[in-house]
């Protein structure tokens, strides 16, 4: 009997043993695998993953000795890529590069966290200093040192407008608030909805205040509000939500229900006038709804913001801890070179963040963004990641949905105030 | 089932046949230990190691990207009972829970009882019953979002009759009384994550039930339809007490499954405006990964643990009473 009971131990531990050992010989493969180059981004939709294959097939034609891995993970305005993103950092796997959002999400986060290797080399080497606007190396700098190479511009302060609806009506685009509440007025009498809204994900509703914030403050003291120079119970801010406030009596019942692109939708069918989105709604107009334009749907900066650019900008950077630098720099010199970025812009809808791209491969609404890109004051959004940290950002959406429903100036403000004692952190 | 044989094997009649018995015994328990450690150990670390760590992690400052494993106290469980999000969590997960087990139960007796009758094409009904549980909720979540969603699906309808079709999207709160910050009641957008779930698990409860009234011997109604009792005596009377004891591990295994839900209303809804359809799961998902609120994220799935416990431990007693 006893004899029998230890031939069960031996096999039961080394039924162990074979497990463990099978564990040990499986690193070997993951080594192998982590040569591959793996390109971390949220970029799965129409367009932006065609305009991340033509990248992609760019670098291959010119290191065909570096085998790329697409890691997109799928998910509006990267919500669920940033959760994958940040499992894995905190676990010390990180993808070879990864999609970051210039300024605080980058630098308040990652840059923080101790988890990115400065660029500075790389931008020497590359002569990049003077070939990107200053006040967007900014955005990706922390203590003078740089930490991400921007792939693309998106604006975030567009307001997107039915032609036909404001043709039959004879509206103009509106340009201030005032106008934006006259043409509201006018198209809310002949039963048509004024603004488009889809804040299943509130980030969108954000996006309206945003907008509002810095027609209301200007520039500068839009500036302020995120360094901390400015407080959150300012009259100017409040008097933003109030026109927040008026703005959501104009949108349509069932927005809670709806994405991004639902809203756009009804604005490319003639269901609601006029939307607020960034510009990658273009994108979502010409691509997947086969809009012409500036002949099915026309654009003008939310109103107040004319000469203003809330800038949305795509960056890669180089993690602490990968093993393959030598070849994700390779990458990052690709996407910041002249030929990487023509070669996804025109594809995913949105600019250059070179200055000295080739204007002549986009379309009629990126030539007049671009253009304006050149002359126009940045201004960092606080819904995509770039003027707050994310833990701001995620309290910002949680008293953005309860406004929208609520409509209670003086608590948003509170939520606001509460929430901005970790900006000074 | 298997305890019941374990007497018979001890009661050894002579002393000789006891002793080989008794040495057999200690050779199988050991062979046991030897075979269930890997599992206890795995289990060990990987279930209740991590649950430790997340109860320790609910108790610290960590609440941004760089790991702060400071000691806060209470910190983070004070926020969330104050906070607006979380108190309309319990609320929805309250009047969830309570409103799908209902409906579960209810119409899985009755679905079982039809099924019962021995009609024609049983074996059909029963796979049309059973088929939503093969789905994932993320699949039922989108396939009900597009049937009620007021711009698609049965609402167009509801609208062309004049009626509401706008309650999928509401924030109304019935009665809605003021209650810490929020308003309490039944929110009227749960109604349809209630439905879209009840349509799915409804199959399980009426699985259940079938099996407990196949088990109920002919005998005994054909001796009550003998004493004259009616049909609808006999189930009243007869069946219904009989399959109590299934409706208990019906309500233990739905409410284990509503408390901690969170597929179907991320897929369905969402946190929906002002909260109305949000739950822990989801808030402790976007606090985290989102908000990188790590700690407090902590703090939420150890509530919920809480809660989910409150109905499992005492089952897991009893049963266990019930087996010795």
């Amino acid at each position: 009997m006893k004899k029998k009971v230890w031939i069960y131990a031996v096999l039961a531990l080394s039924l162990i043993l074979s497990a463990c050992s099978q564990s040990s010989s499986g690193q070997p493969d993951e080594k192998k695998n982590s040569g591959k180059l793996e390109i971390f981004s949220w970029w799965t939709g129409a367009g932006e993953e065609d305009g991340l294959k033509a990248l992609i097939k760019l670098f291959e034609e010119k290191n065909p000795d570096i085998p790329i891995e697409n890691a997109a993970v799928a998910g509006g305005a990267g919500t669920n890529a940033k959760a994958v993103l940040a499992s894995r950092m905190q676990g010390n796997d990180p993808p070879a590069t990864f999609q970051v959002h210039g300024g605080s999400e980058l630098n308040d986060g990652w840059v923080a966290a101790g988890k990115m290797e400065p660029l500075n080399d790389l931008y020497d080497k590359e002569g990049w200093n003077d070939k990107f606007p200053k006040q967007l190396i900014d955005m990706v700098s922390k203590d003078g040192k740089i930490y991400s190479v921007p792939v693309d511009i998106h604006r975030g302060n567009v307001l997107w407008y039915n032609k036909k609806i404001f043709a039959d009506n004879n509206l103009q685009a509106p340009k201030t608030f005032d106008e934006f509440f006259k043409v509201a007025d006018q198209l809310k009498k002949k039963g048509i909805t004024p603004l488009a809204l889809g804040d299943k994900e509130p980030w969108t509703a954000t996006m309206i205040y945003e907008n509002i914030l810095l027609g209301t403050l200007g520039n500068e003291d839009y500036q302020k509000l995120w360094k901390g120079e400015m407080k959150f119970d300012d009259p100017k801010v409040k008097k933003a939500a109030e026109t927040f406030k008026k703005m959501l009596s104009y949108i349509n019942s069932d927005h809670s229900s709806r994405n991004w692109q639902d809203a756009s939708q009804m604005v490319a069918k003639g269901d609601a006038a006029m939307n607020i989105m960034g510009d990658w709604a273009k994108g979502y107009f010409v691509n997947d709804l086969k809009l012409k334009v500036n002949e099915d749907f026309g654009w003008v900066p939310t109103p107040g913001t004319d000469n203003q650019f809330m800038i949305i900008t795509d960056t890669f950077g180089l993690p602490k801890g990968v093993r393959n630098a030598k070849d994700v720099k390779q990458f990052l010199s690709v996407l910041g070179s002249v030929d990487g970025q023509d070669a996804f812009n025109p594809l995913k809808g949105s600019i250059p963040a070179r200055t000295d791209a080739d204007v002549s491969k986009y379309d009629e609404y990126g030539k007049q963004t671009i253009k304006e890109f050149k002359a126009a004051k940045l201004a960092a959004s606080l819904a995509h990641g770039s003027a707050a940290p994310e833990g701001f950002v995620t309290k910002a959406n949680q008293a953005v949905n309860i406004f929208v429903t609520q409509k209670n100036v003086n608590q948003l403000i509170d939520s606001f105030k509460q929430a901005s004692s970790e900006l000074k952190k | 089932m298997e305890p019941k044989i374990l007497p018979s094997l001890q009661s050894g009649s002579s002393l000789a046949v006891s002793a080989k018995k008794r040495k057999r015994r200690n050779a199988d328990q050991l062979m046991s230990i030897v075979f269930i450690l890997p599992s206890i150990l795995a289990i060990g670390v990987f279930v209740y190691g991590f649950i430790a760590w997340s109860g320790y992690v609910s108790l610290t400052n960590w609440n941004s990207l760089v790991p702060d494993l400071s000691f806060a106290g209470f910190k983070n469980y004070l926020f969330l009972f104050k906070d607006f999000r979380f108190q309309a969590d319990l609320r929805n997960t309250l009047f969830f829970t309570v409103f799908f087990i209902i409906a579960v139960l209810v119409m899985g007796l009755m679905l079982a009882v039809f099924l019962d009758q021995k009609i024609r094409g049983e074996g059909l009904f029963r796979n049309i019953f059973f088929f939503p549980m093969a789905l994932s909720f993320v699949v039922t979540g989108v396939i009900w979002q597009w049937l009620l969603n007021p711009a698609t699906g049965v609402n167009l309808y509801l609208k062309k009759l004049g009626l509401d079709s706008l309650w999928y999207t509401s924030v109304k709160i019935i009665p809605g009384v003021e209650w810490g910050k929020i308003q309490f009641g039944v929110p009227v957008a749960v109604i349809a994550v209630v439905i879209a779930a009840a349509w799915q698990m409804t199959g399980f409860s009426v699985a259940m039930y079938l099996a407990g009234l196949r088990a109920i011997p002919e005998e005994i109604r054909e001796a009550a339809r003998m004493d004259g009792a009616s049909e609808l005596q006999i189930y009243r009377k007869i069946i219904f007490p009989i399959v109590a004891p299934i409706t208990v591990s019906v309500i233990i295994i739905m409410a284990h499954i509503s408390l901690k839900i969170f597929d179907l209303i991320y897929a369905m809804t969402g946190p929906g405006a002002n909260f109305v359809t949000d739950v822990p799961g989801v808030y402790m998902f976007e606090t985290t990964f989102r908000g990188n609120y790590y700690a407090n994220g902590a703090a939420i799935s150890i509530i919920m643990l809480v809660t989910v416990a409150v109905f499992i431990v005492p089952y897991l007693i009893s049963s266990r009473k019930g087996e010795s």
